[in-house]
């Protein structure tokens, strides 16, 4: 299989099993990229078929989980019943600095606990005496944000109500985020909701909310990362980095960042985002009300990095682009000896990928880096706009799925017979049982870094452990046995 | 054990209406009221007072529906007749039909529904949302009957009371009873609504007549039967009483379409049609125009 041609038979063939209204539904979600398209040519943001497995979350889950949930030195209520807050708890591994429990939160899990009564009677009173008890327990707090689950959106609670009051009572940020699980077709509305709470409740006071650190001066240098949520300490090495060309970093929005970080971002000179799904709406509102620019980059492998470095320097005058080549070089003797030792054992090999955000196409150069080759890639929850952007990434015969079932991803894998699967937890297991290697790319399967020189090692490693590993052997394929 | 309930749009004389029913029963049969509407006032002419305590104030006072005894909401009223009211928030807040459900739930749960002859419900406004459908679902009410009156709205609100109960038909065995009219004094109302009823597939069980008594009687907080036992007004309850015992009537209704509906009050006189709608609007016009 290795022509286009084929692989759009294999596509077709997957589709067969579909009843006529979900086969033309999901016939448009998938496709076998051509030569010089400048799109994937599939549909993207519509709502998965019913009866299908689908991977995607819910508008709570892209409001809390990813935007504000890791905004360290805030209180994020899951408002409605215990089970959304329960298993959106800690889940991302969004690294951070502080002391639990005192000046941060991040691995805390609030939640309002909604019983009965508070359906029917609804739950405002509730969330008020809420927010008196975690100042008196936790004073240090720095605001809270307030995520709507699916019940308080269907008995129509004034949360806003609620939220200027307590904000007014203790003088501190309180955001009401209308991320309904129901609303939406996959996470992805949770964060353009989360996005533009930041814009209306946050943004417009964030003169008064301030507070400059200490001989603060605004410079030309200075810059936020935006939507990199520091997993598995993701950001850490992006910021080192940023830092080593010459840039001031004043702003982590969100992973490892403060509430004061949030409104510190209009001092900067220049927004590089990260995950441009989650977060490209407040830099486009930045962009149009304080006139600050915003540019995307990869930090996923050495030739991506090289390649943002330069662009990022673009943007400033020569000592910065001195120093950004400076950084490359000094980093190419350490890249070119990862290289060395791994590609060997990874050459050839060949990868499908199912990811969100912006992983299924930032992270297919960290994979050529190596020698692998990605044969298949796809998002959760993706829009047109992503498809675009991975047109550039992908070379032809590559087989494009968006929103993929658990069905279409299990075929595919059997004919296609990848030496690797990055997807997430829910596939891991399936994967496994099917003796494929399998790597999680949400989580890193509990490792990581990935992002920068030093990520780029890790996932070396990882992949190597991954793909190599002689317990995949002993396992026998159903096709095989 | 018969259940039945009492719909109808707010401000009809459902609780009135059904109460007085019940009034009417109540020597011949052991009765339950369990009202299903968060004014509470289903029960009030049966036990004489403004409100009883209700299932939700309770549970919310308490913590929850499972903190609560039967005994503690379950009153006797007017001929031993057995009260309850689901109760619910304030309005404007929470969700009323959920309570219904948890209310009529802990009921259940219970055993308030042991040694009876009829349940009757008695519910809020129209249909809704699945809360306040609560009572026509599986294992509740059995027969619904309708309170309306020759007016438009009590009409539109009625035909969408059919359509719940047809949803509701096949899964869960509930069957309209009729149509009880409680005349607003409108022209030509027995005719009107007798035709509605033949177009729902169903009876105009009784025509319950305007009469000042019943506010007398209100104002004492009783029904007509207790206040007045003797009154033609009594007389009129007791007759729905005993039509609605005896009732062998009972269908799945066949709701009619929005323009059915309105072609209906068309033809009464109740609506303008399109020829009226087009010379109003017509007689706008040339008043702009000059």
């Amino acid at each position: 299989m290795t022509t286009v041609e084929d692989r759009k038979a294999l596509v077709q063939e997957v589709l067969e099993a579909y009843p006529d209204k979900a086969k033309k539904s999901r016939s448009k979600h998938l496709n076998v990229t051509e030569e010089g398209a400048s799109d994937c040519g599939v549909k993207s943001n519509k709502k998965s078929v019913p009866g299908v497995m689908t991977t995607r979350g819910c508008a709570y889950a892209g409001a809390k989980g990813v935007v504000w949930g890791p905004v360290k030195d805030m209180i994020h209520i899951s408002h409605g019943p215990v089970g959304c807050g329960y298993y959106s708890w800690s889940g991302r591994r969004n690294y951070y600095i502080g002391t639990t429990g005192v000046d941060t939160f991040g691995t805390m899990q609030f939640t309002s606990d909604f019983q009965e009564r508070d359906i029917v009677f609804g739950g405002d009173k509730k969330l008020d005496k809420l927010i008196d008890e975690l100042e008196v327990l936790f004073p240090l707090s720095k605001g809270t944000t307030i995520e709507s689950e699916c019940p308080v959106g269907l008995i129509g609670d004034d949360i806003e109500a609620v939220a200027k009051k307590k904000a007014k009572e203790y003088g501190k940020p309180v955001v009401p985020v209308r991320c309904e699980g129901f609303r939406g077709v996959s996470q992805s509305l949770g964060h353009h909701i989360a996005n533009d709470t930041v814009r209306d409740w946050v943004l417009p006071k964030a003169d008064e909310y301030r507070q400059l650190p200490e001989g603060y001066e605004p410079g030309p240098y200075d810059v936020n990362i935006i939507g990199d949520y520091n997993i598995g300490g993701d950001a850490w090495p992006s910021r080192m980095l940023l830092e080593a060309i010459g840039l001031r970093v004043i702003c982590q929005f969100s992973g490892d960042g403060t509430f004061n970080e949030v409104v510190m971002t209009p001092l900067a000179k220049l927004n590089l985002i990260h995950c441009y799904r989650s977060m490209n709406y407040i830099c486009r509102f930045m962009e149009e009300k304080y006139g600050i620019g915003w540019l995307e980059y990869n930090f996923f492998g050495p030739t991506q990095i090289a390649k943002s470095l330069r662009k990022i320097a673009a943007q400033f005058d020569e000592t910065i682009q001195a120093k950004a080549e400076a950084v490359i070089a000094s980093f190419q003797p350490r890249m070119d000896a990862i290289v060395e030792k791994y590609r060997s054992r990874l050459e050839g090999k060949q990868v499908m990928m199912m990811v969100g955000g912006l992983r299924p196409r930032h992270v297919i150069p960290a994979f050529e880096d190596l020698g692998m080759k990605v044969i298949g890639t796809g998002y959760e929850f993706g829009h047109g706009d992503d498809y675009k952007r991975t047109a550039e990434y992908v070379d032809e015969g590559t087989v494009i799925y968006d929103d993929v079932s658990g069905f279409e991803f299990e075929e595919l894998a059997k004919q296609l017979k990848p030496d690797l699967i990055a997807a997430g937890i829910k596939e891991k297991y399936v994967f496994q049982k099917m003796a494929l290697p399998f790597r999680q790319m949400h989580s890193w399967d509990y490792s990581g870094p990935y992002h920068g020189y030093e990520g780029f090692e890790v996932f070396a490693r990882d992949m190597d452990m991954a793909v190599n590993n002689p317990t995949w052997g002993l396992v026998n394929a159903p096709w095989n046995s | 054990m018969r259940q039945i309930a009492f719909y109808g749009k707010g401000g009809i004389g459902k609780s009135t209406t059904s109460q007085n029913t019940i009034a009417g029963m109540a020597d011949r049969n052991r009765i339950m009221i369990v009202g299903c509407d968060p004014k509470a006032d289903s029960t009030r002419l049966m036990l004489h007072s403004k409100a009883q305590t209700t299932i939700l104030h309770l549970a919310a006072e308490r913590g929850a529906v499972e903190d609560l005894e039967l005994e503690e909401v379950l009153l006797t009223g007017y001929k031993n007749v057995k009260c309850v009211e689901s109760g619910g928030p304030e309005p404007g807040v929470g969700c009323a039909g959920r309570g219904i459900i948890t209310a009529i739930n802990f009921l259940e749960e219970e055993g308030a529904y042991e040694d009876l002859d009829f349940v009757s419900y008695d519910v809020l406004g129209d249909v809704v949302c699945g809360g306040f459908a609560m009572p026509i679902r599986e294992g509740k009410a059995q027969e619904i009957y309708i309170v309306c009156s020759g007016e438009m709205m009590a009409m539109y609100a009625a035909n969408n009371i059919a359509r719940g109960i047809l949803k509701y038909a096949h899964s869960g065995g509930v069957r309209l009873g009729g149509l009880i009219c409680n005349s607003r004094n409108v022209d030509r109302e027995i005719d009107l609504i007798e035709t509605l009823a033949a177009r729902l597939g169903t009876q105009m069980i009784h025509y319950v007549p305007r009469d000042n008594i019943v506010q007398h009687a209100e104002l004492r907080r009783m029904t007509v039967i207790e206040y007045a036992p003797d009154s033609k007004q009594a007389e009129e309850y007791r007759t729905l009483a005993r039509k609605i015992e005896d009732n062998k009537n009972l269908v799945i209704p066949t709701p009619i379409s929005m323009d059915e509906l309105e072609d209906l009050l068309v033809e009464f006189g109740l609506l303008n049609g399109d020829e009226e709608y087009e010379k109003a609007l017509a007689a706008d016009k040339a008043v702009v125009a000059v």
